[in-house]
């Protein structure tokens, strides 16, 4: 039932390529109802498969004589991501309700870029995630370079040839595990089973890590991001810093992580203090949480500093598998729905309401006009959106990085410290941006001059988006543990041993 | 000394034999009653006699045809050869049918002899195991594309491309043939597997060297690979766009074919080995240099082109540069994935030139940046466009992607150990990256800008859409289903014992 997911998310985009006629409204109908019922789809998988366990989806023969299968499995980490998925969907075709240029292709390309991301949360075999993981990244140049703003085509060419690299790496590392693992299997759970030599896992594991990596906003290798997310319209930001980014820390989770668990061995030898690439990637994590939230304290341009925070967010998650154990990595699961829910809001706040109406995203120039009273619906949500973002309790952040610290406390107390900064300067960048966007401080009445074109209202499909949006940040909230349940079970599978024998 | 069987050789023959005949029918058939008729129905009558003399040979090369071997290598005929030859057969009809609507000459007669006879050449060239042979089918074959490449008599740039291809063309074969008579001399004989029984017997030495590098500069000519390139921009931009896209495709699987047929076979026991440690001479050395000159300067130097045909010229510069290392593993499995490669990328390079003849006839020109807005003057072609395009850059579940994905995986299984091998594979995996950059670029002008205030649709003719609709679903198919022909693939190298 779950491949249904990328089977109708691709021929939702057939149909609409193939559709002669020109009626707008019935191509986002369509592409609603596409990502309705693929929604639906994961839903009900996720309610059905309450114990977590992993289960078979579909497993059939694909290129015999390289024993490679089309192979699609899922357990609590992939239903979670998929449900992810699925919710970001609809919000975007919400969100994207008043695109009129080339309509239809867009929508095809959006379709393409969802199917192919539940491919990549399904697949089992290797072979075939890298297949769908290479299919993301042509749609997001074409939807960033077609529908994009400030200076699109750049943004999309730095951001695929950053996905392409990353995936270039990958395919390095999954080539020499096939073929050193004796080229029978291309399927997950045989090549983590394989003993690999751990000199082979010492500079596989980094090389794959790091190819993930770039796509997660690994820092330093995370400057297509802010530019990318920038660039892209609105529904294509909700994507890429919803799922797409996902993609890259499931990845370094579910490939990196289980087929070279050796890898994050120490060295036996200690470089600046770091005495294994675990130590350097947990790290790495900590710089992009505090580089992410301090470059973004100073963004002019509203944008960038939604852009910069994500590299906050994601360096969140980075830092939570790096913890290796339960509770950091099922933190960093969490965190991956929240920070999607979480950035696929803001990007809708910024992108549609705000952007899309006053064709500006500059802060000191929104500042005059006075958007708390002009589009207060922008503002309430803003508003819910930063609180959740800062970890406010109640809301999904705070259940996430309460878990990854906790994790954290346990793997490496030194750097709580810096994680506590970089927690205290989201609460400043997001505070910042809100103020100076939305309640520039008390005018004197009369200096409010009515503004020249009253801003067009916030229309239904946006409400009803921004309310799905909030709704789920709440249930995360307030109920982690429907999706620790099935992420609990899932860590402790055989996949995963490897990797607890040499964690916790 | 054994004495020729004349009804074996006809036997064997046949395919070869159909064709010629096809060819010289053609011809007359041309000359003699459509002289007065329109240039298109002259195309039309030509390509139609001459693709069903295709077929025919088709049939006769299908599994279950008679297989045999005369005078020990000079003419086989096994399932392998079998398998090249339907896929050049394959192409010499989609190239016929692209050039239906071409109005660069009136000889149309002389044009589809030339094409079939060039195929006739190619066909001899990957069935034989003797020098000589191989010399003159290669003879056949260049002679006939240097005058395909010329035949746009209106056009200067026609003229300088053949004046080109023909002068670096007669050098590398003076070169290749120098090579082989080094050999010759060595071993007195032209036989393959009596050259590499004479390579075997005794240490290395310089002239076998030497027949090496005369060899590799020969067919490295014809594969297009750095530093042997440079006739390749020239060529595919001047050439008209049927005989470029054949010279792009048909020439080159055969080219490859037959290279590693002479490498892995006639050299056999002089490998050598190119790792740092443990360096000895021999032909994977030079291979490897030349692999890694081609994908460094395809990659490099394409990201600068203006023109879609030179960009395609040096990205067929950078692709052999992958294919090579299928000879630096020179494993049966290795050898599967190179046909594989090349078959694939033959399909997407005759696609784009196919897209070429209807785009250039319109813009006037092969610019990148005049393909601007294509997706809403030509839908249909654009889309074609952005799957050959993705599929030569490597992206699934496009053809192009496996293809590298097969040549990466066989190279490397030949030693998982071998730093030399993951360097290389490292390399051009690094390099395909770079190349997706140039390879959007195109699709960015036909996708992403905008048409000139000025666009009308583009009127493309049937014939040509359904020819290039054709290739695309087979790049696709090949691609999300490879055990199509893999497995095929696989079979015969295996039945030959190559």
């Amino acid at each position: 039932m779950l491949a249904w997911t990328i089977y109708i998310s691709f021929l939702g985009a057939l149909v609409l390529l193939l559709l002669p006629s020109r009626n707008a409204a019935l191509v986002r109908v369509l592409a609603l109802a596409t990502t309705l019922v693929t929604f639906a789809i994961t839903l009900t998988a996720f309610l059905q498969h309450r114990s977590g366990e992993m289960f078979t989806v579909v497993d059939y023969p694909w290129i015999s004589s390289l024993g490679i299968h089309f192979s699609l499995k899922a357990d609590g980490i992939s239903l979670t991501l998929l449900l992810l998925t699925g919710v970001i969907g609809v919000c975007g075709v919400l969100f994207s309700w008043d695109v009129d240029h080339r309509i239809k292709e867009f929508f095809a390309f959006y379709l393409v870029l969802i199917g192919a991301v539940y491919g990549v949360f399904l697949s089992f075999d290797l072979f075939l995630l890298f297949v769908f993981y290479e299919i993301v990244v042509i749609p997001k140049y074409f939807l960033i370079a077609i529908w994009g703003s400030t200076r699109r085509e750049y943004a999309a060419m730095k951001l695929v040839l950053y996905s392409f690299i990353g995936s270039a790496m990958v395919l390095v590392g999954l080539i020499a595990a096939y073929v050193v693992a004796g080229s029978r299997s291309m399927s997950l759970g045989d090549l983590a089973g394989y003993q690999y030599s751990p000199h082979f896992q010492m500079w596989a594991f980094p090389l794959v890590f790091v190819g993930f990596g770039i796509l997660a906003g690994l820092w330093p290798f995370h400057t297509w991001a802010p530019t990318g997310h920038v660039a892209a319209p609105t529904a294509a930001s909700m994507l890429l810093a919803g799922v797409v980014m996902k993609l890259g820390a499931y990845g370094c989770l579910r490939v990196a992580m289980t087929l070279f668990p050796l890898g994050l061995a120490p060295w036996g030898f200690h470089v600046l203090g770091l005495g294994s690439w675990r130590d350097v990637f947990a790290v790495l994590a900590v710089i992009g949480i505090l580089y992410g939230a301090l470059v973004a304290l100073v963004q002019k341009d509203f944008k960038f500093v939604i852009g910069y925070s994500s590299i906050s967010h994601m360096g969140f998650i980075l830092l939570g598998l790096m913890t290796l154990n339960q509770i950091g990595l099922s933190g960093a699961v969490v965190q991956m729905v929240s920070h999607g829910i979480l950035a696929g809001l803001l990007f809708a706040v910024v992108g549609r309401m705000v952007y899309s109406r006053t064709h500006t995203r500059d802060l000191p120039a929104l500042g005059p006009m006075h958007m708390n009273k002009a589009l207060p619906f922008a503002a309430f949500t803003f508003v819910i959106a930063g609180m959740a973002s800062m970890g406010l309790p109640g809301f999904s952040g705070f259940a996430a990085e309460l878990m990854i610290l906790i994790g954290v406390w346990h793997s490496y107390p030194t750097l709580i410290l810096f994680v506590g900064i970089g927690l205290i300067a989201g609460v400043a960048y997001i505070w910042r941006a809100m103020q100076q966007a939305f309640f520039t401080g008390p005018t004197p009445a009369a200096a409010v001059a009515p503004p020249d074109h009253p801003l067009p209202p916030i229309t239904f499909p946006e409400k009803l988006g921004a309310g799905i949006l909030i709704c789920s940040s709440v249930i995360v909230g307030t109920f982690p543990q429907v999706f620790l349940n099935v992420i609990h079970p899932a860590l402790n599978s055989p996949l995963f041993q490897g990797l607890r024998n040499g964690g916790w | 000394m054994s004495v020729i069987n004349y009804g074996q050789l006809l036997q064997l023959a046949w395919p070869e034999i159909i064709l010629t005949v096809a060819a010289l029918i053609a011809l007359a058939a041309d000359l003699l009653f459509f002289r007065q008729s329109a240039l298109r129905t002259r195309f039309l009558v030509a390509a139609s006699i001459a693709s069903i003399g295709c077929i025919a040979a088709i049939f006769k090369l299908l599994p279950g045809s008679s297989e045999g071997m005369l005078l020990g290598g000079v003419f086989l005929s096994n399932p392998a050869t079998h398998l090249v030859q339907i896929a050049l057969l394959v192409i010499a009809i989609l190239t016929l049918f692209l050039s239906v609507d071409s109005t660069f000459t009136d000889h149309v007669g002389e044009f589809v002899l030339l094409i079939l006879l060039a195929t006739t050449g190619m066909m001899f060239l990957v069935a034989s195991q003797d020098l000589l042979v191989i010399f003159i089918s290669l003879e056949l074959l260049s002679l006939s594309v240097y005058i395909l490449a010329g035949f746009d008599k209106r056009s200067s740039r026609s003229a300088e491309a053949a004046l080109k291809y023909f002068l670096f063309g007669g050098m590398s074969a003076a070169f290749m043939l120098f090579g082989f008579s080094l050999l010759y001399g060595f071993s007195n004989s032209t036989n393959l597997v009596q050259i590499a029984s004479a390579i075997h017997a005794v240490p290395l030495n310089p002239l076998v060297i030497l027949a090496i590098v005369t060899t590799v500069i020969g067919f490295g000519f014809k594969i297009a690979a750095a530093p042997f390139h440079f006739w390749a921009p020239d060529v595919y931009q001047g050439a008209p766009t049927p005989s470029a896209a054949f010279i792009a495709s048909g020439s080159k699987v055969a080219s490859f074919f037959i290279f590693f047929q002479v490498l892995v076979i006639g050299f056999a026991g002089a490998e050598g080995s190119a790792t740092l440690h443990h360096f000895q001479s021999g032909w994977v050395p030079v291979i490897v240099t030349v692999a890694v000159a081609s994908m460094l300067l395809g990659n490099l130097v394409a990201i600068t082109q203006t023109s879609l045909r030179r960009l395609l010229a040096y990205s067929a510069v950078a692709h052999a540069g992958y294919m090579l290392l299928a000879y630096v593993a020179h494993s049966e499995q290795s050898l599967a994935a190179l046909l594989y490669y090349v078959a694939t990328y033959a399909l997407a390079t005759l696609g784009i030139f196919g897209i070429l003849t209807v785009t250039e006839k319109q813009l006037g020109n092969d610019k990148i940046s005049d393909l601007a807005g294509l997706s809403r003057r030509a839908p249909f072609l654009s889309a074609c466009l952005f799957i050959f395009v993705l599929s030569l850059a490597g992206i699934p579940p496009l053809s192009g992607f496996f293809a590298k994905f097969l040549l990466f995986t066989a190279v490397l299984a030949v030693s998982p150990g071998s730093k030399l091998l993951i360097g290389l594979i490292i390399f051009a995996i690094g390099m395909s990256a770079v190349s997706l950059y140039y390879y959007l670029r195109v699709l960015k002008s036909a996708f992403v800008a905008d048409p000139p205030a000025d666009a009308t649709p583009i009127q493309s003719p049937m014939l040509l859409q359904l020819v290039v609709g054709l290739l695309a679903a087979g790049v696709v198919a090949l691609g999300c289903a490879p055990d199509l022909i893999l497995n095929q693939i696989l079979k015969v190298i295996h039945a030959s014992g190559l």
